[in-house]
């Protein structure tokens, strides 16, 4: 069995994909919570307590170059999340996974499903944020509604990147490791709330390299601010690219993980 | 009119003959030298079996015989590594969505989605077989009815008991109304009472023509449930045949059970009778109780002696040795 074979899936996908959306509405009023109240707290603490030590940050307020951050960080955690412990409790604990493929469905098309829905909550995300960071008036409309269907496409990348976590995890608490060595350093070191610029050379160019989140963090900021350049399309190869790539591999772990 | 009444009688027997010939050559399931290594283990070595329509065909086994891994071959979530299976005349390897749509499963685990409540976990069961809602709906409602869970339609999988548990299962193997059942030991960690209600399910499941392969580890059940089983060891299927022609033929209709001492095995010994050690008892097969009952008090000095009707368990016992399995 190779790493990069390309899954055969049919639109059966949706069938997962609306098994979690089910499970998601029920419980709808915490899960709208979070996105709702986690750029207000972030704004009040950084973007206006902090940040009123600092004039201008590359041209523009300390709330403005924090705003689209603050969404590109919840694109990625909630697709992540969703994906490495989410979807590992789905898979060990409650054996979802195995009650699903004695179905018609394929282990391929549960996979699937799964980064279907972790792309789609990065977008449910996305777009209370937005709405919630429109209100403040810190972004550029209508610019800036194209992050809603750029937060599927990033988030459907954070959700691969998990499962490919999870394929290999050997239990849940080890999904603690690629939580605080990869997601924590690129909730800081992406650009985030700090330009990129003031981190010594080889480190930017690690971070365009190798920290998802780095391209995700520019592209969004440039919809905000409405600031597009040439780069923009680089970044967004890079994350089409990747997510493709980190697609495959993580439906190809989990069929070696699940199919013995 | 005779000319066209000898032809529709000409074709009416054609007819019958072509659904005949169907049912003879198209087992449920064929397995031929079906193997599945893992690593360097076999799990499954080069068995051999059919099941016929309409039969409840039993997998009998210790732990680690292979029953399990058979399983997961046959509902296509395990691929074989060699050898060939066959359900409903098509191979595993190949089509594996039409097997699957036609197949309904009780795994050994309880599965249950503790996100949604039974009628929900129904519900969305039957989106993955492609049942609209509107036709789902009833399906469902008869076999909450089925399985007597109608009151439990909104408790959550947390709050059912055991027993409860399993019959959802039943319940959602059913979904699909599949032509073959199969069930990895369906009535496990069961109390009496919901064990003789699984097994009701089953029989008027049988009696609605629907194939079943089940495991378990009851011999008792499956002396009840199964027209015909094989017992398995190691991988590889030791003996097959109906539940009591094989209790005849590895232990006779009964068995005298005597007080283990060197003194009653050299009597034994002489009498050439078929016997067994079991601990501390000296379990003797045979098919004549009262006259080896009877010689046995004669000419061996035995302390107590019981006769009791032999059982699928001492065939088991026989076949597969009494060490324990872990």
């Amino acid at each position: 069995m190779s790493y990069f074979a390309f899954p055969r899936l049919s639109n059966q996908v949706w069938k997962v994909w609306l098994r979690n959306k089910d499970v998601f509405m029920k419980t709808y009023k915490v899960n709208f919570l979070p996105p709702f109240l986690e750029p207000l707290l972030y704004l009040f603490a950084l973007g206006f307590g902090l940040g009123r030590y600092i004039d201008v940050i590359e041209g523009v307020s300390y709330p403005r170059f924090i705003a689209p951050a603050l969404i590109a960080i919840s694109v990625m955690n909630s697709a992540f999340f969703e994906c490495t412990f989410g979807s590992y409790v789905r898979m060990y604990y409650q054996k979802t996974f195995d009650a699903i493929i004695a179905t018609p469905l394929s282990i391929e098309e549960v996979i699937t499903g799964e980064l279907l829905w972790g792309a789609t909550r990065s977008l449910i995300y996305a777009t209370i944020m937005l709405t919630v960071i429109a209100a403040f008036g810190l972004i550029e409309l209508p610019y800036s509604l194209l992050i809603i269907p750029f937060s599927f496409i990033a988030g459907f990348l954070f959700a691969s990147i998990g499962m490919c976590f999870t394929a290999i995890t050997p239990n849940i608490s080890s999904l603690n490791y690629p939580t605080f060595l990869f997601i924590t350093p690129m909730f800081l070191f992406s650009g985030t709330f700090f330009p990129l610029s003031l981190l010594p050379e080889p480190i930017q160019y690690f971070a365009f390299a190798a920290l998802p989140l780095t391209h995700v963090v520019s592209i969004v900021r440039s919809l905000t601010l409405a600031t597009l350049s040439g780069f923009l399309l680089v970044s967004f190869a890079w994350v089409v690219f990747v997510s493709f790539l980190l697609f495959v591999l993580s439906v190809n772990l989990m069929k070696k993980r699940l199919i013995a | 009119m005779v000319v066209t009444s000898k032809f529709k009688a000409g074709y009416f027997i054609l007819f019958h003959i072509s659904i005949q010939w169907w049912f003879v050559i198209v087992s449920v399931i064929m397995a031929e030298d079906l193997e599945k290594q893992f690593g360097e283990f076999v799990a499954v070595d080069s068995v051999s079996f059919t099941v016929e329509e309409g039969e409840v065909f039993g997998f009998l086994g210790p732990n680690g015989a292979g029953k399990t891994t058979t399983m997961k071959m046959i509902q296509c979530v395990s691929p074989k590594t060699g050898g060939k299976l066959e359900v409903f005349g098509m191979d595993v390897s190949t089509h594996q969505r039409e097997i699957k749509k036609r197949l309904g499963v009780v795994p050994q685990e309880n599965n249950l989605d503790p996100d949604f409540t039974v009628y929900e976990n129904l519900m969305v069961y039957s989106r993955y077989f492609d049942i609209p809602r509107a036709k789902a709906e009833p399906i469902i409602d008869e076999l909450l009815n089925f399985v007597q869970l109608r009151e439990k339609k909104d408790t959550v999988i947390e709050q059912l008991s055991g027993g409860m548990k399993r019959r959802l299962i039943l319940a959602r193997a059913l979904i699909n109304t599949p032509r073959l059942l199969i069930l990895d030991e369906p009535t496990i960690g069961l109390d009496p009472q919901a064990r003789h209600l699984i097994w009701d399910k089953l029989k008027s499941l049988q009696s609605q023509g629907i194939t079943i392969v089940l495991t378990t580890h009851y011999l008792e059940e499956a002396a009840r449930l199964c027209d015909r089983l094989v017992i398995m060891d190691y991988g590889k299927i030791l003996v097959e045949g109906k539940p009591d022609a094989l209790v005849e033929e590895y232990v006779g209709t009964d068995i005298v059970e005597a007080e283990n001492n060197p003194k009653v095995i050299a009597c034994l010994e002489k009498s050439a009778a078929s016997y067994d050690v079991v601990g501390n008892t000296i379990q003797v097969y045979t098919t004549n109780p009262q006259e080896l009952t009877y010689a046995l008090l004669q000419e061996c000095e035995l302390g107590h002696i019981t006769a009791r009707s032999a059982t699928l368990e001492d065939v088991f016992l026989k076949l597969t040795g009494k060490k324990l399995r872990e």
